[in-house]
């Protein structure tokens, strides 16, 4: 359930809270979702990338598909990954307000700055 | 004031904003030193912001609070972490309870301020690095300006497509 206006926090329900958390914290997850980004690849060509056996990968899959950041669909025989874009495109707009949050603030401090006329 | 570079690292989750400002260091300091200037910049015109609290020293605490149209109070609270007038400083964000205690479990952003001469003036560089996506999201929409509705509502569709 998500409720916003303009200062209230958007409330996660804390299991998805802390999935995203445990999905972005580790390197090898973080390079899965980097790699998928470039298009669907087969969990066993994902594998050939990290020190670590077939179930190691099969596990982190599974943690970033439970935090909502990749698909699994079956082809045959293979398991195929592929990114849910629209998670990153997410990270990236929030990054864009947080930008705008900051650029506003600039504009206040020069304006306080401005009103003092020439520098201090 | 320019803003000069904008760097998003979606992947750290990290932001770093410089702007160029047309003083002295020892004067661009003076934005988070004074707290009453602090108040005339850090909360949008909708939102202004109170500063209560403010110890500008390495373990020290600063806290503030927002307070909306409605009159519904907002409270924030930095842990410093390192302080080198008037080149740097590093504070922890921290959500704060009413009470004005940190919040047990809720996210923490570090947040660095660099200041850097350059002819004419300085440059003011933010590097904010935020802990995981999710806070992220809370954390800008309570600092959030006028406009972040329909980024709110993406995200809503987003997260209630199961």
């Amino acid at each position: 359930m998500i409720t916003y206006n303009h200062m209230v926090a958007v409330e996660l329900p804390d299991i998805e809270v802390d999935r995203l958390f445990h999905a972005l914290a580790d390197a090898t997850r973080r390079d899965i979702v980097r790699e998928v980004l470039h298009g669907e690849r087969s969990v066993s060509d994902l594998a050939r990338r990290y020190p670590m056996s077939l179930t190691a990968v099969q596990k982190h899959v599974s943690v970033l598909e439970a935090a909502g950041l990749v698909r699994k669909r079956r082809h045959g025989r293979e398991q195929r990954v592929s990114c849910r874009t629209e998670a990153i495109e997410r990270a990236q707009r929030v990054l864009a307000d947080y930008e705008r949050l900051w650029r506003d603030r600039f504009d206040r401090m020069s304006t306080l700055l401005d009103g003092e006329g020439a520098d201090a | 004031m320019t803003v000069t570079h904008v760097h998003r690292d979606p992947d750290n989750l990290t932001l770093r904003i410089e702007a160029q400002l047309d003083v002295r260091a020892e004067r661009a300091w003076q934005l988070w030193a004074d707290p009453r200037q602090l108040e005339r910049w850090w909360g949008p015109p909708t939102h202004p912001a109170t500063f209560t609290a403010h110890d500008l020293v390495p373990g020290g605490t600063v806290r503030y609070y927002m307070t909306g149209p409605d009159g519904e109070t907002y409270p924030g609270l930095w842990q410093v972490v390192e302080v080198d007038a008037p080149r740097r400083l590093a504070v922890e964000d921290l959500f704060a309870e009413e009470a004005g205690d940190p919040a047990e479990g809720m996210p923490v952003t570090r947040m660095t301020v660099e200041i850097l001469d350059r002819p004419g003036g300085v440059t003011m560089a933010v590097t904010s690095r935020f802990p995981d996506l999710a806070s992220m999201e809370q954390i800008v929409a309570m600092g959030a300006v006028e406009g972040m509705q329909q980024a709110m509502s993406q995200i809503a569709a987003i997260l209630a497509e199961g």
